[in-house]
């Protein structure tokens, strides 16, 4: 049942977690403060170039939701030295493919070449690192095309308004409640000048992780790093990277969410939880373990097998964690109940059976089923030097460190049962709660029923 | 520097791609089930994909959904275990074992460590030719499926898709939904999965594509086993189909903010001697690899729409030329005209510019394809059923590069149709202009 997985869990936070890894790692900074990693593979003659900037939509000023993402879509509208639409033309003209993406605590481009064409990326990604050239009609027809993918990914998706609406419930203060898109009026009338600001301060060499995976060697890549990234310039007062923080949670917020697009009624549920923070990642390896023994697989987990097995309350369960975030993230639950049960039953087996697994403990068998897999991750992710490069990218603007991303599989393994029931009791208080219960109005919802 | 930069860029094009080649061996078993096969040792692991012509396309008539209920219940239970001792095996083996199905071809892709190959091979054996199909296994899959059924009611691109369909091919298993519908698949029996199993899963429609840290002894020994005791033969394939479209616009009322407009007709088949100059032809038009002219006219300069592509769609018994797009309802009508427009100016041909550059593009990507043992083993697959040559791989950019202008000037006008092109709109555009 891929389908029904991917329907509802894209519409929460990104829930895989970032695993183990093997390959050889080169990692060095130039004099501006740029940071370059390398992850060696030599297959294919093929390389991934990417370009992570330590800023996101969590970044943002108040009041231009939106802007780092469009700011994003405005780096291929053309340099000083590039026309607009110049960047794609040329990756395309080597064969390449490119494309961006922008999340709450970066932003990163990409290319994927052949070998012999990583000095023309990065010739071009340094160019734009600091020469972006805008014109006005450029900007507004892009304003236009952000917001048609608002639409497609949001406005169209009841799935995404629900989780929209239930990330600002969850997130008190800290900007990880405003959706990275950005809110609809705010995104609407963002200017050159936001995203220029934006700009100005964050796209620099002290501030971007260069991650090259593939057939690349380590004094080529310096050599060509210092060729092209080398003589820019580094923002001098680069701010400290500090959010408003969340303050005690103490109640817990509940919230229904209608729309007669809604075909299949569900219930999610998150908690406020810790990070994988540097030096300091064994919480969140019982919480991605947690996830994984609460709702991993649909067969084997807890809730899959007594909700959607022995019960038979539930279509589909999950339990979903992402360790990898600059600040406080989240751990969810989510349950598709059968027609006949309601939204209130279904959010209650849901806390029955978690309570009832708190109370009986971690299947030692189960665990060891899982750290199997964890351990053949190491190998299967060696099969994609893209995958791989991408978790680097994501781990280290997040704070993390080389170091953090190379202990991570040994800490995993070394989590106990009771430590995995230990961080369960401790994130699992309503307080910090969000439970939300998506759904058509009622009227439409009889007829489905 | 723009000029600097592309005088790099063609200095290097000289030196481009031309290391490239992949070694591909035709295993066949000592059971005589046909493969081929990778070899690449530095994982210790195998991809294995394997294809079975017919799919979904093979219900039988009232049963629309009993093939894909069928594909979704195999790993449900096997031999002497039920579904969740079956998937406790699997995990304890970290293999993982994923079946597909689409109306053409049901896929079996397997991923499993070299260190217990064996015994990762021989549980999947189990679900391959030793199903259970428990009632209640299939009654729990069936809620599922009709979950999916019942969101997909009010998703506007399956509605879309769903609509064009039943309008082009109309009875053909293709004019429905794979899923079923609710009523269909809530009468399916445990007979009918049966049913459905036997004529489905058939040695004379087998293909088969593995990559990894597998010889060719090994590879054979161990589809024989996998394979060996599947049915020889199943039911005749359906029918081919003329798509039955007027070059009209359905408009398909529905309560959202942004029209999904789906556009075709009917295209070109994999096996005719064209079909190369006319995947050039759609990369320009329409591809997803740079900027084409649909992503230039739509979005970069009018900004209608985040993203729109077409595609060629050589099925088995039909073939067609697709394209998608979003925009929001006010500006839907705009891009249906724009679209039009477009569909005539491609129907003239192209510059020679364009075919350059997207000749450039295509015989560039086509390495980076390559990219992973699961990858290689599906284009592996997909090249025999499309009955490519085992040398395909290293000839086919020079195919790519001997296109004319006068080639793709021919196939522009066989191929594209702008009075016949075939729109639905699922949204609320408004009433259409007088020129519509």
């Amino acid at each position: 049942m891929q389908r029904l997985a991917a329907l509802i869990v894209l519409t929460l936070t990104a829930t895989l977690p970032l695993r183990a890894t093997a390959a050889e790692v080169t990692t060095f900074t130039l004099d501006n403060g740029l940071d370059v990693v390398l992850l060696e593979d030599h297959r294919a003659a093929v390389v991934v170039h990417m370009v992570w900037y330590r800023a996101g939509a969590a970044d943002e000023q108040p009041g231009v939701s939106g802007v780092a993402h469009y700011l994003e879509h405005l780096l291929f509208k053309g340099t000083d030295d590039l026309a607009p639409g110049e960047f794609s033309r040329i990756v395309a003209a080597n064969g390449g493919s490119d494309n961006a993406f922008t999340n709450q605590d970066y932003t990163a481009y990409f290319q994927r070449v052949a070998a012999d064409r990583l000095g023309l990326m990065m010739q071009m990604e340094a160019d734009r690192m600091r020469d972006l050239q805008l014109d006005q009609a450029d900007i507004l027809t892009e304003r236009q095309v952000v917001s048609e993918e608002r639409n497609l990914r949001v406005e169209n998706e009841p799935g995404a308004l629900f989780s929209e609406q239930r990330n600002a419930a969850q997130y008190l203060n800290h900007p990880y409640g405003i959706p990275t898109i950005g809110w609809k009026h705010e995104m609407e009338s963002l200017t050159l000048e936001n995203a220029l600001a934006f700009y100005r301060t964050y796209y620099a060499p002290n501030n971007a992780i260069v991650v090259i995976a593939g057939d690349a060697r380590p004094d080529e890549v310096r050599r060509l790093a210092e060729q092209y990234y080398g003589p820019l310039a580094p923002t001098p007062d680069l701010p400290p990277r500090v959010r408003p923080q969340e303050p005690p949670q103490l109640s817990e917020r509940r919230m229904i969410f209608e729309d007669p697009r809604v075909g299949q009624p569900y219930v999610v549920r998150s908690y406020l939880a810790p990070e994988r923070d540097a030096g300091d990642q064994r919480e969140a390896a019982a919480l991605t373990l947690l996830a994984e023994v609460l709702g991993g697989s649909s067969q084997t987990s807890e809730l899959g097998r007594r909700l959607q097995f022995e019960e038979q309350t539930a279509i589909y369960t999950s339990a979903f964690y992402s360790g990898v975030s600059f600040d406080d993230t989240t751990f969810g639950l989510v349950i598709v109940p059968v027609p006949g049960v309601t939204l209130a039953e279904a959010e209650a087996a849901l806390d029955r059976e978690v309570q009832a697994f708190f109370e009986r403990g971690v299947d030692p068998e189960q665990l060891d089923r899982i750290k199997m897999q964890w351990r053949a991750d190491a190998i299967y992710s060696a099969d994609s030097p893209r995958r791989l490069a991408q978790r680097y990218g994501i781990a280290l603007t997040s704070g993390l460190t080389l170091d953090d991303i190379a202990q991570w599989p040994d800490i995993v393994q070394s989590i106990t049962p009771d430590e995995i029931i230990a961080a369960g009791r401790r994130v699992y208080d309503k307080r910090n709660a969000v439970t939300g219960w998506l759904r058509a109005p009622e009227a439409a919802e009889e007829v489905n029923q | 520097m723009i000029r600097r930069i592309l005088a790099a860029a063609a200095i290097w094009l000289g030196a481009s791609a031309a290391a490239f080649a992949v070694d591909v061996q035709q295993v066949t078993s000592p059971g005589g089930i046909h493969a081929w096969l990778v070899e690449e040792h530095s994982i210790p692991f195998t991809a294995l994909e394997i294809r079975f012509k017919g799919g979904a396309a093979l219900d039988e008539p009232g049963k629309r959904g009993a093939i894909n209920l069928m594909v979704a219940t195999l790993e449900e239970g096997a031999g002497d275990m039920d579904a969740r001792s079956f998937a406790a095996a699997r995990e304890g083996l970290a293999a993982s074992y994923q079946f597909d199905v689409f109306n053409d071809t049901m896929s079996i892709s397997a991923r499993f460590l070299s260190e217990n190959r064996d015994e990762a091979v021989a549980l999947l054996r189990q679900a391959v030719i030793d199903p259970r199909f428990d009632q209640s296994a299939i009654d729990r899959v069936r809620q599922q499926v009709l979950s999916i059924i019942t969101s997909d009611a009010t998703d506007p691109n399956r509605i879309a898709g769903r609509t064009f369909d039943a309008m082009a091919f109309g009875d053909h298993p293709y004019g429905a939904n794979r899923n079923g519908t609710a009523a269909s698949v809530t009468a399916l029996t445990r007979d009918d999965i049966v049913t459905a199993y036997r004529n489905v899963l058939t040695r004379e429609r087998i293909y088969v594509g593995a990559v990894g840290d597998i010889t060719a002894d090994e590879l054979g020994a161990m589809l024989d086993s996998l394979l060996g005791d599947l049915p020889a033969t199943g039911p005749a394939l359906p029918a081919d189909v003329v798509p039955a479209i007027d070059g009209s616009v359905t408009v398909v009322d529905f309560d959202t903010p942004q029209s999904v407009i789906l556009f075709g007709h009917r295209g070109i088949r994999r096996d005719d001697p064209d079909y190369v100059t006319a995947y050039i032809l759609n990369e320009i038009f329409g591809g997803s690899g740079f900027n084409s002219r649909l992503m230039e006219e739509v979005r970069e300069k009018r900004g209608l729409t985040y993203s729109i592509g077409a595609f060629l769609a050589p099925m088995n018994h039909s073939e067609m030329i697709y394209g998608q797009a979003q925009t929001a309802n006010e500006r839907a009508w705009d891009t249906v005209r724009v679209v039009r427009e477009e569909w005539g100016r491609i129907a003239q041909g192209v510059t020679q510019d364009e075919l350059d550059e997207a000749k450039t593009y295509l015989t560039g990507a086509y390495p980076l394809r390559f990219d992973g043992n699961a990858r290689i083993a599906g284009i592996l697959v997909g090249m025999q059923m499309a009955k490519l040559p085992v040398d395909y791989i290293n000839t086919r950019n020079d195919l790519v590069n001997a296109v004319t202008l006068d080639d793709i000037r021919r196939v522009a006008k066989r191929l594209y149709h702008p009075d016949e092109l075939q729109f639905v709109i699922v949204g609320q555009p408004g009433e259409a202009p007088a020129d519509n």
